[in-house]
């Protein structure tokens, strides 16, 4: 398929590789920051084309995962309501609250109903007007304009019946939260390309200066993360630390400005609580105070609704890079995906499942070998 | 700025033991695995049903007959190239090719919500027997129930079907031998992405159509073909790679395909890529994988590509040596990895 087919092309994969190899003389422990990146990753195999020196270790960057418990409760509060029509992607149906899921309340009658745009929850909106239609906000930079164009629109045509359970996180702050940390691995960065797409690459620069660390934006496709790869150890190697993109063909250094408008008018930051890392300071979006009506929390009255999660799984060090899926002693055991102890096992674009999709047979034969 | 001294390790326990009945335990991905497992095997105790074949092969006064049965909702009814009652015939035909088995004869259960239009009912009829006739079965008895309105989605159908068995090999995972070629009747996902597409009204440049289509023919060509067809499985919910999962998972040997060698539609893939799906685990009406040796590989891939249905056969990989029950297929780039079957159904990823 055009603008595909090429990006995954054998021989120019291998010719990246070849020259991964030729430049790197010694380790370098990189992180991919997009949950989406840490998939093709682990379905192409890639990381079997590097050479030895060079880690990967997967960020953050899956929305799922880093969703709190208390957000998913929240929304299992409200999706139980006899008068709302529960509106969310797909991938947030499995996602573990503390007593069920979306999928269960759905199965208990709910209207739970999966969409592919938070634009399609405004006309299920104005299709029932005797019902309260709720969209689940999640996601990072991404996501966050048609949530914001959603609502801004919801505004402009006086859709009352239409709220968002916000639950917005932005990856810079994660990002810094991860460079700050004492135990931090991480010497180079592949940022998010589509989170760029929308936000473009400024606010990286001061983040690559300040720590040090080269920060390659970075598509999605096996070239375009093996290339990331090549400009990220070519950096590391040259003892530079700027930040590069490889994505050109979707990101420009201003990202979308008329999505940041939008985003701008409907969201300001505040601080969020990420599940298995903690409250990070001025991480997330929440609705302006001109657009509060629109606030599922507010509607509901869900807000002040905490929950406090169990002390099972490693997710947070996973989500940090300080551990890999196999190095937790539950994974594959107690925690699957159809026992998942942790969003990275729930989500297509978690850590865990993706090791556990594809990397199964390889890790299970290695300890046997090492036994 | 936070330096994440408070980590939370947190993770809720899980759900997986759903106290309802989710839709994931319809999805043919690994709940409804566990579903048959715990529930419906232990409480029927049938060395037939033990078997986990499309459908049940038996001796009865002298004659070796297949019989199976298989229930179809969809939404919507009508769908580019189907509707539910291509799917009712096709269905039960197939699940009974499977077995190696000639399809004769099928029942048919209609269960109607109240205020169903009768003209729509009229065009699922029309369908049910222009589709028996096409696969050269007749429909010898029925039943026809009416629920309340919102009770149902339109129309429910249930169709069984007998076959009789015209031949002494045993096809069933057990008969898989390593070394044996897999073969695939043609390219794959266009029933998933057909009925999705219809769902959410996505339109494409051209109608992305179902693959919908009756087995009989081809699976009685490689038989009276003389090739010694060792296992036989149609593509249905979960896809090729479930199937595949499944067979390895019964063989306990190991399945080794190559993506490239898998054909999906430009289309398709355009589409799987756009909603973030997979094209080999979305669902399939007309298509089927077949174990042969490899000494007769190629004769049964030049039968199969006379057929009307199976025209686009090809070779996707072999029964590898190990002994490790998993399906490993080498990626577009060269790389290997191993085929994992789903929870449920496929879910559109966030971004």
């Amino acid at each position: 398929m055009k603008y595909q087919s090429e990006y995954r092309d054998a021989a120019a994969a291998q010719g990246f590789a070849q020259q991964i190899r030729r430049i790197t003389t010694r380790p370098w422990t990189l992180m991919e920051i997009c949950g989406g990146q840490t998939h093709a990753i682990v379905k192409f195999g890639l990381d079997e084309l590097l050479p030895k020196e060079i880690e990967l270790v997967h960020g953050p960057g899956c929305p799922v995962c880093v969703t709190p418990l208390e957000l998913i409760d929240r929304a299992v509060q409200i999706a139980q309501r006899k008068d709302v029509i529960f509106c969310s992607f797909g991938d947030m149906l499995r996602v573990p609250g503390s007593e069920a899921d979306l999928f269960g309340i759905k199965a208990r009658g709910g209207d739970v109903r999966i969409l592919y745009s938070p634009l399609d929850a405004l006309k299920i909106a104005r299709e029932n007007p005797t019902k309260q239609v709720v969209f689940f906000a999640v996601g990072f930079e991404t996501t966050a304009p048609a949530h914001a164009m959603a609502v801004y629109q919801a505004k402009q045509q006086g859709i009352e019946n239409f709220s968002v359970l916000v639950s917005h996180v932005l990856v810079p702050p994660a990002m810094e939260a991860i460079l700050g940390s004492e135990s931090n691995r991480v010497q180079g960065f592949l940022a998010a390309g589509h989170v760029c797409s929308i936000m473009g690459y400024e606010e990286y620069i001061p983040i690559a200066a300040k720590y040090k660390v080269p920060i390659v934006v970075t598509g999605f496709e096996p070239l375009d993360i093996l290339q990331g790869i090549a400009m990220c150890v070519a950096q590391l190697e040259e003892g530079r630390h700027e930040v590069e993109n490889q994505y050109t063909r979707a990101v420009p250094e201003g990202g979308n400005r008329a999505a940041q408008h939008y985003v701008q008018q409907v969201f300001r930051v505040v601080n969020r609580k990420w599940r298995g890392i903690g409250e990070i300071g001025s991480s997330g979006l929440g609705l302006r105070p001109e657009y509060a009506e629109f606030d599922a929390e507010l509607r509901f009255d869900v807000g002040g609704y905490t929950a406090e999660e169990s002390p099972l799984c490693i997710s947070g060090l996973i989500m940090q890079g300080q551990k890999k899926p196999h190095e937790c002693s539950a994974f594959g055991k107690q925690c699957t995906p159809e026992k998942p102890l942790g969003a990275p096992m729930v989500s297509n674009e978690g850590a865990c499942a993706a090791y556990y999709r594809y990397r199964r047979a390889e890790l299970a034969a290695k300890e046997k070998v090492s036994q | 700025m936070s330096t994440l001294k408070d980590f939370t390790l947190n993770c809720p326990l899980p759900i997986s033991d759903y106290p309802t009945v989710t839709l994931a335990h319809g999805g043919g991905g690994k709940l409804m695995h566990q579903l048959i497992e715990k529930m419906i095997l232990p409480a029927f105790q049938s060395p037939l049903l033990e078997t986990r074949h499309d459908g049940a092969v038996f001796e009865l006064g002298g004659a070796r007959l297949a019989f199976t049965t298989d229930s179809y909702v969809v939404h919507p009814l009508f769908f580019p190239g189907g509707d539910i009652g291509s799917l009712a015939i096709n269905g039960t035909v197939n699940d009974l090719s499977m077995c190696g088995a000639r399809p004769v004869y099928l029942s048919c259960g209609l269960i109607l919500e109240e205020g169903l239009p009768m003209e729509t009912l009229w065009a699922v009829v029309q369908s049910l027997k222009k589709n028996a006739e096409a696969a050269g079965v007749q429909l010898v008895t029925g039943d026809t129930k009416v629920v309340d309105r919102g009770k149902g989605d339109g129309i429910f159908i249930n169709t069984a079907g007998v076959g009789v068995v015209e031949h002494k090999l045993t096809i069933a995972p057990a008969s898989v031998r390593s070394g044996d070629v897999v073969l695939l009747s043609g390219d794959i996902g266009r029933h998933g992405i057909a009925i999705m597409a219809t769902r959410e009204g996505l339109e494409f440049e051209s109608a992305i159509e179902s693959d919908c289509a009756p087995l009989n023919a081809a699976v009685r060509a490689l038989i009276e073909g003389g090739i010694e067809v060792h296992c036989l499985r149609d593509l249905t919910r979960g896809g090729l790679g479930t199937t595949l999962i499944e067979i390895a998972e019964a063989t306990g040997l190991e399945i080794a395909i190559e993506e490239t060698k898998i054909p999906v539609r430009e289309d398709v893939a355009g589409a799987c890529e756009v909603l973030g799906f997979d094209p080999l685990y979305l669902a399939n009406e007309g298509r089927m994988i077949a174990f042969v040796p490899a000494s007769e590989a190629g004769h049964a891939l030049e039968l199969l590509r006379k057929s009307p249905h199976t025209a686009g056969t090809v070779e996707i990989g072999r029964v590898a040596a190990g002994r490790n029950g998993l399906v490993t297929m080498k990626s577009r780039i060269g790389t290997t990895r191993i085929l994992d079957m789903l929870s449920g159904e496929q879910l559109p990823r966030i971004c």
